[in-house]
């Protein structure tokens, strides 16, 4: 379904100047319409600086924001503009009134008629698990399910674009896992163009479409997950992304408590009971990699073994970090002295196994991925 | 002892037997002060509320002259008042000292700087990014002005309430501006001081708890307003 | 609650709109020559004299007469600055001083009460029966015994100040001399509280007589005469004032009606009158 998708949101020469200091500093960004975009970066890189700048929250020294074609201050008025968005930030800002209140809040700025805006409420509600919360006191939530609320009172404007910065950092795992599972829910269902700050790498990889890394205001490297994290473009994004190798695949078939996935055309065992037809993302750690001059065929426990050609061998202070082509990349540590041993040079064929045990699985919620 | 049981007793008999004279005081009381509550409210919080989100260049004064007009000897500003209101004064053509007017003058002016230091401290007390959260779920400035006043509002209806305390209790300036007029611009208060003064401390004291029914009538209303619709 | 919220903005509109709406009319309803600022003391307010009086004279030629009650020094200085129309006050010396610089004009003799010398039961002066003020005076000097004045530049107060300049005593400064800078009903109260003796009107006395305990312990003398004279003040000097409407004011004083009210004015409720009428009459011919 990788079909002709209009650019919805862009951003040209956009600069932010704090007290003579450059905030950001972005030459051009483009934001597919339905596309998930998550930013990533240190803390101070300019994420929520980019996510204020786009919504035109925050004023830019220069540059132009442009929504659909239409440049937002010429013609198209900021507040016109500002209607299609909606925002979310990291604590959920709700109002001391009801949760119904609360999500209806954007509905009544806009003048909805008081039949639709139930309607529209109590739908959203639902959608977010918040539905017996209605007539709660905002003061007497939880975090989740003041974050819930959040969410929900900005999807019920059914917005062109949603932002979000840093939306489940102040959750703890379990209600974060939740959450997240019900955001890429109604993400997938409404196609939303979303774009998301975030500090959990992992995060990034299961809810977008592509990722921006960033630094002191400018975009490094912006791409689709698997290519940013196994091609960094230079050493900040690599030693920012990490080193795991990030594969994508489909699962074909389920096994007796593991289960197989197509990775470029080869078969990749993990642990976990995910179903055929399934979309996966597979994170394999450089040290749980083992590389072998012996034969492929040898028995052992590592259920993964693949013939691979060494690509680049980069000293990285008391190691080697050595990119592997199974195929797909791999990429693995190695000792000097295992180096010497193997007479590792680029080129050769060597043998890498890995054991389904440590493959860090993030499983995608949706049947399909988007693009395929 | 005595004085205040002859205060109360007098107080019901005036309420009781509607004294017509003191109806007339204790409405005119109303009236005034509620006159000057109601503008105090309306410049009050309106620019108190327009100071606390905007930054412009010189605002740290403008804050702290605020919160000194919050402490203004009323007496200071009667004198003020009555020196640009009389006859010979720079607004002396209009003709409104000695009038009920004049009261409500200066009763605004008192009540102003009160309303407005503590609606700034309000808003200012309003977590820093719900001005964006509002202005990004579409609303206009305007709209966003008016969301920020709903969430703050059990700190602006004390801020009305010190308001309104501040100037039905006031005398130094009423009796300046009013020259406590009988029956056009005696007001509870001036009429206390008066009787005080004459040494009638029954039909003073009565006064005095007729105005403090009247405060303390006027506040419960504010209150039910600032405590309701705060869901449990 | 947007209902709710648009239901309280017009409530709070109509209440504005209404409230002004009813204090229009009081402010539209004065039109300038109809109002007069009338200058007097707090103890001629507080006799209730003009309570009776006002309103006679109001409904008869249409006037509207602001009351401004303080103490005369500044009843005089109101009239120094053009801020009243006429004054109605009792402070001979000041009076003399404002016609002689060109303030006042139509100085007339209205009437006249006196003032007394209070003073506890236990009189420890001894001036009970004194005929002469100046001598009472100087006997509560001499025996230190604590006197109570208003120290308001009051009438009350320039009367008694002149007593002590003729009894050849400075106050001042005295231990026993003490000041309320209060009106004359809770002056007399303190001066009870406190068991000292003090200077009165007869008329706040008589109206507060029965709860005081203090006695009348001398009385009568030509010097304690209080005598009150109506100034409309001088339109030459000051163009705003409602010169037309001071000199109706000034006429009605000393209109035989009103002089006939003044004579019988207080006589049901405290046996005695608490003003003599004297429109007409010759300063030096009073009070014998």
């Amino acid at each position: 379904m990788n079909s002709e998708k209009s650019t919805i949101l862009e951003a040209k020469n956009l600069q932010v100047k704090r007290g003579g200091v450059s905030v950001l500093d972005i030459s051009y960004l483009g934001v597919p319409e339905g596309e998930v975009l998550c930013l990533i970066g240190p803390n101070g890189a300019g994420k929520s600086s980019l996510l204020l700048a786009l919504s035109c929250l925050l004023k830019s020294s220069q540059g132009d924001i442009i929504f659909r074609g239409k440049r937002v201050g010429a013609n198209y008025s900021l507040s016109a503009y500002r209607r299609n968005l909606a925002m979310v930030f990291q604590e959920p800002l709700l109002f001391d009134t009801t949760v119904f209140e609360n999500v209806a809040a954007g509905l009544k700025i806009r003048s909805v008629n008081q039949n639709e805006v139930k309607r529209v409420v109590e739908e959203y509600l639902e959608r977010f698990g918040i539905g017996h919360l209605a007539k709660r006191s905002a003061r007497k939530l939880s975090g989740g399910e003041a974050q819930r609320t959040s969410l929900a009172r900005a999807f019920a404007i059914r917005p062109e674009i949603i932002f979000l910065d840093e939306p489940f950092s102040s959750l703890d795992a379990p209600t974060r896992e939740s959450l997240m599972g019900d955001l890429e829910l109604i993400l997938h269902e409404t196609r939303t163009t979303t774009i998301m700050a975030t500090h959990d790498q992992m995060e990034a990889l299961r809810l977008s479409d592509q990722i921006a890394v960033m630094s002191e205001g400018r975009i490094m490297q912006i791409g689709p997950p698997a290519e940013v994290m196994n091609h960094p473009v230079d050493e900040f994004v690599a030693s920012f992304v990490g080193t795991e190798t990030i594969l994508t695949g489909k699962v074909i078939r389920r096994n007796a408590g593991t289960f197989s996935v197509s990775v470029a055309g080869r078969e990749v065992e993990a642990v976990g009971d995910a179903s055929p037809g399934e979309s996966v993302i597979l994170c394999i750690r450089p040290e749980n990699v083992t590389v072998s001059t012996g034969f492929s065929n040898e028995i052992t426990s590592a259920r993964n073994v693949f013939s691979s050609v060494v690509k680049k061998i980069i000293p990285s202070g008391a190691f080697y970090k050595v990119e592997l082509d199974c195929g797909f990349p791999l990429v693995t540590y190695v000792t000097n002295h295992a180096r010497e041993d193997l007479s590792m040079h680029p080129g050769m064929d060597i043998t890498a196994s890995f054991k389904a045990t440590a493959i860090h699985v993030i499983r995608k919620k949706l049947l399909s991925i988007p693009g395929e | 002892m005595d004085i205040i049981i002859e205060g109360i007793k007098q107080a019901f008999i005036l309420l009781f037997t509607l004294d017509p004279e003191v109806i007339g005081i204790t409405w005119l009381s109303l009236k005034v002060s509620g006159i000057a509550t109601l503008i105090s409210l309306l410049i009050g919080v309106s620019v108190g509320t327009i100071i606390a989100l905007t930054q412009f260049p010189g605002r740290r004064i403008v804050i702290s002259l605020i919160n000194t007009g919050m402490g203004l000897p009323p007496v200071v500003v009667g004198l003020f008042v009555t020196i640009f209101l009389w006859r010979n004064g720079p607004l002396g053509f209009l003709e409104i000292l000695y009038t009920p007017t004049a009261i409500i003058i200066a009763q605004a002016v008192i009540a102003t700087p009160i309303v407005m230091g503590i609606s700034l401290a309000a808003i200012q007390n309003l977590p820093a990014n719900l001005r964006l959260q509002i202005l990004a779920l579409g609303a206009t400035r305007l709209q966003m002005v008016w969301i920020l006043i709903k969430e703050a509002r059990l700190p602006l209806l004390a801020a009305i309430m010190a308001g309104f305390g501040g100037v039905i209790s006031e005398v130094g300036a009423s009796i300046m501006v009013g020259g406590n007029i009988k029956g056009y611009t005696r007001v509870l208060t001036t009429a206390t001081v008066m009787e005080t003064s004459k040494g009638n401390f029954d039909i003073a004291m009565a006064l005095g708890i007729i105005l403090l029914l009247l405060a303390f009538f006027i506040n419960a209303i504010l209150t039910q307003i600032q405590q309701r619709e705060r869901p449990r | 609650m947007k209902r709710l919220d648009r239901t309280c903005l017009i409530a709070l509109i109509i209440s504005v709109m209404s409230v002004v709406f009813c204090a229009l009319p009081a402010i539209a309803a004065q039109p300038q020559q109809k109002n007069i600022i009338l200058a007097t003391t707090t103890s001629t307010q507080d006799s209730g004299l003009l309570d009776v009086l006002l309103p006679i004279f109001e409904k008869t030629t249409g006037y509207f007469v602001k009351t401004i009650a303080v103490g005369s020094g500044q009843a005089m200085a109101m009239g120094q600055k053009g801020e009243a129309d006429v004054l109605l006050v009792h402070s001979q010396e000041a009076e003399k001083k404002f016609m002689a610089d060109g303030y006042g004009v139509n100085r007339r003799l209205v009437m006249h009460n006196d003032f007394i010398i209070l003073g506890p039961k236990s009189d420890p002066a001894g001036i009970k029966g004194s005929r002469s003020s100046i001598d009472a005076f100087r006997k509560i000097a001499s025996a230190n015994a604590v006197f109570m004045s208003r120290g308001d530049n009051s009438g009350t107060h320039a009367k008694e100040k002149s007593v002590w300049k003729a009894a050849g005593i400075n106050s001042e400064g005295q231990k026993w001399y003490q000041q309320t800078g209060l009106g004359m009903g809770q002056t007399l109260n303190v001066a009870a509280e406190k068991k000292t003796y003090t200077l009165a009107d007869r008329g706040t006395y008589l109206a507060l007589k029965k709860n005081l305990g203090l006695d009348i312990l001398a009385e009568g003398d030509a010097v304690l005469l209080n005598i009150y004279h109506v100034i409309e003040v001088n339109p030459t000097k000051w163009p705003k004032v409602n010169s037309a409407g001071a000199k109706a004011f000034s006429d009605f004083m000393v209109g035989r009606q009103t002089q006939d009210i003044i004579r019988k004015f207080g006589v049901e409720k405290y046996g005695s009158p608490l003003f003599f009428p004297d429109a007409g009459k010759k300063e030096d011919a009073l009070g014998k």
